[in-house]
């Protein structure tokens, strides 16, 4: 049974130091509030994952919270590169982060089997590649049945998932709709999970498409209007492509950045 | 006669690849460019498929990502990642992988890992992999759109984030890779196809106005040229005016 707390106690009960932590969303419904209230609560020795960490990321990881990314493709979509991210594995600034690199069916098909509660999932993928030389979570197996050779990848169980949502009801019952990613699996894998929504409704109206969350599969909800911005939420809000654009220079050097993490964090300059 | 870029060109003739009623696995950037262009021309009926689970999408302007709202609004079904990977990648319905590269070596393996030798400590870390070793893999044919420099056109790739044709003709079979893998490369001065014997990339079309020269100084390795090498035709008034309209709605 999900419980309905406000973002700053959902983020100080579900979210540890050291903890695996997933903020899934794929362009759209980005938990970005969530994450800016885990940089303002100050965690620190964070296993991030994410197939598609952005900008939300890159702010986690200048901030210092993450020690380690288990991701696909880290960048700002359409427009570059993640220069907080490039910073860390370049630099080891503001901390040193370790990588462990897939690619998006490897993350994906690690999501399936957490959520699947099976230790580890198969695919057809990473032949001839250079990954699985650096990725020691990729490994060769052979079909028991066909003798064919196949990549083994490990379930991932975060310690928290957080996703956002369109809404909830007040019991806990959440419904997702439009590019729905692999928000799913990553909430399912989980042991804990936050979900924060757009708004919270007395009921939810069915959708066709829309997956439903039911309450007992979520440890909380919290009412976040606005809460994936400047990504976008399907039916409430657009994709704000210029804070995409203008976080390149944001985040290009560590004095910008600086300025900007104290502006979020209330540190007087 | 109209003026375009180089640029145009490239948008163009990659777009031009693609053959109506086929099935594409886009790329952002150029690759997404390309794709759109030829569904607004004369590929109608090409269905293009974004690794965040939007199957048919029919967008009115260019996605500034995989996961434009306006891709998921178009889209026949939008479904969800470990779908789009397993269910329609994987076992080989897509007919094309349309992809872009930071690195492409002379047997088109694609790097977009990693600048520099060693993968802990590299000169520049790039994206990483996103969805491209498996549509690289698993598509029918693969074609690669991509800024011709030395730079970017290498001998050999530092990192192989998407396999290509590996060390030459026949790896791709040794490792039972299903795709026939990159049939293609489209850049701002021509066309290259791997060699039917050695599959080594070989420049086999010059855009208008571009002398082989230029095309050999912008290659980081040996380039080989084909006896038979034919030039792109320009682009056209209508491919310009569709392509120009797209990135004006998409500004």
């Amino acid at each position: 049974m999900a419980e309905l707390l406000s973002l700053k106690e959902a983020v100080a009960r579900l979210v540890r130091d050291g903890d695996i932590v997933a903020l899934e969303g794929f362009t759209h419904l980005i938990p970005v509030a969530a994450g800016h209230e885990i940089i303002r609560q100050r965690r620190t020795g964070l296993t991030l994952v994410r197939m598609t960490p952005d900008i939300v990321y890159d702010q986690l990881i200048g901030a210092g919270c993450a020690s380690k990314l288990i991701f696909s493709w880290g960048g700002n979509p359409g427009v570059g590169s993640l220069h907080r991210f490039r910073d860390a594995v370049q630099h080891s600034w503001p901390v040193p982060l370790e990588i462990e690199e897939h690619s998006h069916a490897g993350m994906a098909n690690r999501y399936v089997a957490g959520a699947s509660g099976l230790p580890f999932a198969v695919l057809r993928g990473y032949t001839g590649t250079d990954l699985p030389a650096q990725t020691d979570t990729i490994k060769p197996i052979t079909c028991p049945f066909t003798g064919e050779r196949l990549a083994a990848v490990p379930a991932l169980n975060p310690d928290v998932t957080i996703v956002h949502a369109q809404r909830a009801d007040r019991a806990g019952n959440v419904q997702i709709w439009g590019i729905t990613g692999v928000q799913k699996e990553a909430v399912l894998a989980a042991k804990r999970s936050l979900i924060t929504v757009e708004e919270v409704v007395d009921e939810l109206e069915p959708r066709p498409g829309a997956i439903v969350l039911p309450s007992w599969a979520v440890t909380a909800v919290a009412e976040v209007p606005g809460g994936a911005k400047p990504s976008y939420a399907a039916g409430y809000y657009e994709r704000d492509n210029d804070a995409y654009q203008a976080w390149d220079a944001i985040g290009r050097d560590r004095e910008s950045f600086t300025r900007w993490l104290d502006e979020l964090t209330g540190v007087k300059a | 006669m109209t003026e375009y870029t180089s640029d145009e060109m490239m948008s163009v003739a990659a777009a031009r690849a693609l053959g109506d009623w086929m099935s594409c696995f886009v790329g952002i950037g150029l690759p997404s460019t390309a794709a759109n262009l030829a569904r607004r021309g004369h590929a109608p009926n090409l269905t293009l498929i974004y690794e965040s689970g939007c199957l048919g999408a029919k967008p009115s302007r260019l996605p500034l990502s995989i996961g434009d709202g306006e891709l998921a609004d178009t889209a026949d079904a939008v479904v969800s990642v470990p779908e789009v990977f397993n269910y329609w990648l994987q076992p080989g319905r897509i007919d094309v992988g349309f992809l872009g590269a930071a690195q492409l070596d002379k047997f088109g393996n694609i790097n977009t890992t990693v600048i520099g030798p060693d993968y802990a400590n590299p000169k520049v870390r790039l994206p990483g992999a996103g969805g491209a070793p498996e549509i690289a893999a698993s598509c029918r044919e693969v074609f690669v759109v991509l800024r011709q420099s030395p730079r970017t056109f290498v001998e050999k790739v530092d990192f192989v984030t998407s396999f290509g044709h590996g060390t030459g003709k026949g790896d791709r079979e040794r490792l039972g890779l299903p795709g026939a893998g990159p049939t293609l490369v489209v850049t701002d001065l021509g066309l290259m196809r791997p060699d039917p014997e050695t599959a080594e990339l070989t420049l086999t079309e010059l855009h208008p106005g571009i002398e082989v020269d230029q095309v050999v100084e912008a290659t980081g390795w040996k380039l080989k040229v084909a006896g038979d090498l034919g030039t792109t035709p320009a682009p056209t008034e209508a491919e310009l005016r569709i392509l120009r309209d797209l990135k004006r709605a998409s500004a």
